[in-house]
């Protein structure tokens, strides 16, 4: 069903805010010590730290719906008797503004992985309440490419997706969900007489022609095929490109779509918290099996990673892959080396 | 001492082409023009790749303590900020110097990218460099900037590029109560997501497995929780570091979220040259640093509450 499109004065965007505040939770891109995260906002928040200019956060949307931390369940020991808590499920119905098209990309990648079989209740229970309102992309940086994966950043796919167009915020919903928060704001939003207004067309017009000019966007995946497994496993290139990792776990953490976790116990004294937490296929210890982990060197790791996004989970999911070309590993890997110099180097392309 | 970027550059090929060593760590460079990563050349046909510019900030240091088992010599660049680190590791054992060629290379201070993004810079596309000003020619238009504006944090307190205090900050946040202190951190730390890279670039750090790894440790925590495992990753870092730490920056270069973790490091380097005297690393033996050695005159203890004032 194709939704309308509704308008609203962009200066009218903190009404806007406090409206869904008041009867959801409300993350916005969030300036916190310099950087830039998705952070609760309350009546209470200065609205001034809200960054809806700068492009991405530094961690993705990925975190309002697989936190790095969740704890799961708690034993306590009461004399021969050991109690079992499994951890309450909290959530509140909650509301992601300023979601960017790579993000909004990941969450479906995510969605494979934990909404198949077996189903991740946790994850689920997040994904069922948050509703994701994507903004579109009016200044690309050059480290992004998600084009080559087919993202559209004019158009940018969610429960509601919105522009900022000068000093108009348009918005249109994309979803049963993303229809019912729109009649919550009936008070604000105004409905346009247009199909697509007139300042939207040119705004979606004017990002499409930067995208087609950023320097990442024209990699080419034809390498990355699932026949091509064994040939790209193989590749002496990995040596060389693994030289400057130093394991560190950046990339996996920052990346919108990594979704590794460890399941921990927490020693209380009087008995356990279970909880789970992010984990890195960069790690020594990840996946530990009695042996060890079976990834015993850096460049079998790192290998791991990479070929995970581009070709064993495009061939497990109808060829979707699992990188969403936010560039967050290119602008934060400690040493420079990333998604790009990967995709380039096995690619067939020198990475210069 | 070599002056210039194409110095380097040349001071690289006679070393790779008269056979000094067999293989050269330094910079590749990168299409972007500034996230050069380190990289390992061997043999001077390579070096077309090799660049040595504004955006080279990593420290070799740590990579090179990795090549130890590689045969042959190796040779390695190293700025005035990375040399007290290889220094470090000389020391320790973790770097054979026979088995390295050191080259010493000279630097006019490091662009840090996020400054420059800070400053509303977006979609670089090249940056070149005339008198002290960086020229940006961006997806956006053309940008100017003072370099001098956007250094790394590292270098602007390093004696080649500025006359600044290091312990500037450090003697401001002393002013301060402890309870300020303690939320100025709480609030800090509470973006760290344990990422590990502080650690991992940390020249320092080069235990062969962390405790923060280890499963059987008890104290291997993936994810901080809370704050009490913030403070106990990072303060249990900066211990070990003390005394070996050389302030290289490495840390706060490297953490994606931004937190200032020189400001730790620089405490404990502040406190150790007033209470034991200034850290050297020339001296090479290697129980005499201020945490591995005892004598009746150090400080007492005591000592934190007495210069705090807090009971
Ligand atoms: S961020 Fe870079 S150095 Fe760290 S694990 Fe990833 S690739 Fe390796
Ligand atoms: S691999 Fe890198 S570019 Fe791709 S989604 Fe993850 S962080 Fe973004
Ligand atoms: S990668 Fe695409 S969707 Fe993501 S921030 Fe950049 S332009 Fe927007
Ligand atoms: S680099 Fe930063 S975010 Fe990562 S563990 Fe260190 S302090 Fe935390």
């Amino acid at each position: 069903m194709e939704h309308r499109v509704y308008s609203l004065p962009k200066k009218r965007m903190g009404e806007l805010f406090g409206l869904i505040s008041s009867s959801r939770q409300l993350f916005l891109p969030m300036e916190k010590g310099g950087q830039f995260q998705f952070s609760r906002v309350d009546e209470h928040t200065d609205l001034e730290g809200v960054s809806l200019d700068r492009l991405l956060t530094a961690g993705s949307a990925k975190e309002l719906f697989f936190p790095q931390t969740q704890q799961i369940a708690a034993f306590r020991r009461r004399g021969k008797e050991i109690e079992l808590t499994s951890a309450e499920t909290l959530t509140s119905a909650f509301v992601a503004f300023g979601v960017r098209a790579c993000d909004a990309r990941s969450l479906e990648v995510l969605d494979r992985a934990f909404l198949g079989t077996p189903r991740d209740t946790m994850y689920e229970e997040k994904r069922s309440k948050g509703t994701v309102v994507t903004l579109a992309c009016n200044e690309p940086e050059e480290t992004c490419f998600c084009s080559v994966f087919s993202i559209d950043a004019a158009s940018p796919k969610g429960d509601v997706e919105t522009w900022i167009a000068g000093d108009t915020l348009y918005w249109r919903p994309g979803s049963e969900k993303g229809a019912e928060l729109t009649q919550e704001l009936d008070a604000l939003l105004d409905p346009c007489s247009e199909e697509e207004p007139e300042g939207l067309i040119q705004l979606k017009q004017q990002i499409r022609s930067i995208i087609g000019k950023l320097p990442l966007g024209r990699l080419s995946l034809e390498q990355f095929r699932p026949e091509a497994l064994q040939e790209l496993f193989d590749d002496p290139a990995w040596q060389k490109l693994s030289e400057p990792c130093i394991g560190c776990g950046t990339c996996t953490f920052v990346c919108p779509t990594c979704q590794c976790f460890d399941i921990r116990d927490f020693d209380t004294g009087e008995g356990v918290q279970r909880f789970r937490c992010w984990d890195s296929c960069m790690y020594s210890d990840f996946t530990t099996m009695a042996h060890g982990n079976p990834r015993t060197s850096q460049v079998e790791r790192f290998r791991q990673r990479f070929m995970h996004k581009l070709v064993y989970y495009p061939a497990n999911h109808d060829g979707l892959y699992s990188c969403a070309g936010c560039g967050r590993c290119v602008s934060k890997c400690p040493n420079s080396m990333n998604m790009v110099k990967v995709m380039k180097t096995l690619g067939g392309a020198q990475h210069v | 001492m070599h002056n210039s970027s194409c110095t380097v550059k040349e001071t690289a090929r006679k070393i790779l082409e008269s056979g000094q060593a067999e293989r050269l760590l330094g910079w590749e460079q990168d299409s972007s023009g500034y996230n050069h990563a380190p990289a390992v050349f061997k043999s001077a046909g390579e070096l077309d790749r090799f660049i040595y510019d504004r955006f080279c900030g990593s420290n070799l240091s740590k990579l090179l303590a990795r090549l130890r088992e590689a045969e042959g010599r190796t040779a390695v660049l190293l700025k005035a900020c990375d040399r007290e680190s290889f220094n470090l590791l000389v020391r320790e054992h973790r770097i054979d110097p026979e088995q390295v060629h050191r080259v010493d290379i000279e630097c006019s201070g490091m662009v840090d990218i996020e400054k420059l993004r800070n400053k509303g810079i977006k979609g670089i596309r090249e940056i070149t460099e005339s008198g002290d000003e960086l020229h940006i020619s961006t997806l956006y238009g053309e940008k100017r900037c003072r370099s001098e504006e956007v250094l790394l944090e590292k270098c602007l307190s390093c004696p080649a590029v500025s006359s600044a205090d290091a312990f500037d900050a450090v003697g401001q946040m002393e002013e301060r109560s402890s309870l300020e202190r303690y939320e100025f951190w709480k609030e800090a730390l509470s973006t760290c997501i344990r990422c590990n890279a502080c650690r991992n670039s940390c020249p320092v750090c080069t235990c062969e497995q962390c405790i923060f790894d280890n499963p059987r440790s008890g104290t291997a925590g993936k994810a901080s929780a809370d704050f009490f495992e913030d403070q106990h990753f990072h303060l249990v870092r900066v211990f070990h570091a003390a005394g070996r730490c050389t302030d290289c920056g490495e840390c706060t270069r490297v953490c994606p979220q931004g937190i200032p973790l020189y400001l730790l490091n620089r405490k404990v380097i502040k406190d150790i040259n007033e209470l034991y005297g200034e850290l050297s690393l020339e001296d090479k033996e290697l129980g005499k640093g201020a945490l591995t050695s005892f004598s009746f005159q150090d400080a007492h203890p005591d000592i934190i509450r007495k210069r705090t004032g807090d009971q």
